[in-house]
């Protein structure tokens, strides 16, 4: 193992470690058929469980405000899209989370924090701060997961509730569940 | 150099476009197209965006995606496309074969001014769909190239890129409705699906 190996390896989050089939299962239950995303190691163990799935599809992104587009047109078609990204990923959305608020679309979308609890990259910590303030500000509903007995109901109800009643949700994985980055 | 008054026209390009998508789904990109779109005859199955600038592209992507057996045409101007250019290589790992790009390039943000855009000063879009796996990628600068270009709609062997060289005059505006909730509604009931 080289040494970008192992710090990858070492990214990779508690939180998906442990949660990673239950998460996919559950998105699977909802029907959700794709996965747009930016990579983050947070995201890395459902986006390869997902790369191995017949049904989910991950589909990979240059910027994550494709994702807000991307799943806004799968529903015009009938399918549903969960964008996964990181907390930096917010801020290259604004705008374009106008169009989910303008046509109503039902969003779900799973980020991972950065730059909130034990950030060691000072230029993380802008952003990470700002986030969920820009998702509120852009009038999304913004359900925060700190505990990780939390983090599947937490996700279930906002996939019942975005795709049952339109809703726009955003749910943060903190970076205290997920645990900090060692370098 | 195609000389200006050789160019092709935005509303006659459009309107030829519209009269072959057959079962084709219209997705426009903000601005012109729109306008464009609209003049060409409105439909349940157009979803017009007037905001969201760089993100026609994937919503075409999105919707391909979703409804792999109906042909998707997104038809949108250079600047919108410039905005969303990372779009391009998305779409090019999807490969869709039922998705159309069409990109009404006048080489000028038109909506703002007629401020030059990249287009007009060497950057090359129809190169960029052909080196990012794009099935088929043209370079339209005159009638015979745009009567090839329209034999392959409704979209079946894509993804397909259609780079429209067009005169930069830009027509009066006309203007579809604004309301994001009733587009999107109106065109989930086309396909079948009752608002939630």
């Amino acid at each position: 193992m080289n040494s970008q190996d192992f710090k990858l390896k070492k990214e990779k989050s508690e939180v998906e470690n442990n949660m990673e089939n239950p998460l996919l299962n559950l998105l699977k239950k909802h029907n959700v058929k794709f996965l747009p995303y930016v990579p983050d190691a947070g995201h890395a163990g459902l986006i390869s469980l997902s790369e191995q799935d017949e049904y989910i599809q991950p589909i990979v992104l240059t910027t994550e405000e494709e994702g807000i587009a991307f799943s806004s047109g799968s529903w015009l078609g009938g399918e549903k899209s969960v964008l996964l990204m990181q907390s930096s990923g917010v801020g290259n959305c604004i705008n374009m989370l106008s169009m989910l608020v303008n046509c109503n679309f039902p969003f779900v979308t799973l980020i991972t924090m950065r730059g909130e609890f034990g950030e060691l990259n000072s230029w993380q910590i802008p952003m990470g701060q700002a986030t969920p303030k820009c998702l509120k500000t852009m009038g999304l509903v913004v359900h925060r997961v700190d505990q990780k007995k939390d983090a599947i109901p937490v996700v279930d109800a906002s996939l019942y509730a975005a795709f049952s009643s339109d809703q726009q949700i955003a749910v943060l994985f903190s970076q205290k569940l997920i645990g900090r980055k060692e370098w | 150099m195609v000389k200006a008054n050789n160019l092709l026209k935005r509303r006659e390009v459009v309107k030829k476009i519209i009269d072959n998508r057959g079962e084709s789904k219209v997705i426009t990109g903000l601005g012109s197209a729109t306008y464009d779109v609209f003049d060409a005859g409105d439909s349940d199955s157009n979803f017009y965006l007037w905001g969201a600038m760089g993100g026609a592209a994937m919503t075409g992507l999105g919707l391909a995606l979703a409804k792999p057996d109906t042909p998707t045409i997104v038809i949108t101007g250079d600047g919108e496309q410039l905005m969303g250019m990372g779009s391009i290589a998305s779409i090019g790992v999807q490969k869709p074969k039922n998705l159309a790009i069409i990109i009404l390039d006048n080489g000028y943000f038109g909506e703002t001014g007629m401020q030059k855009s990249h287009t007009s000063q060497g950057v090359d879009l129809h190169s960029i769909a052909k080196a990012s796996n794009f099935k088929h990628s043209f370079l339209i600068n005159c009638q015979d190239d745009f009567d090839n270009f329209i034999s392959f709609l409704p979209p079946s062997d894509g993804p397909i890129f259609a780079n429209i060289k067009i005169e930069s005059k830009n027509p009066p505006r006309r203007l579809p409705i604004l309301d994001g909730v009733e587009l999107k509604n109106r065109f989930r009931r086309n396909l079948g699906f009752d608002p939630l």
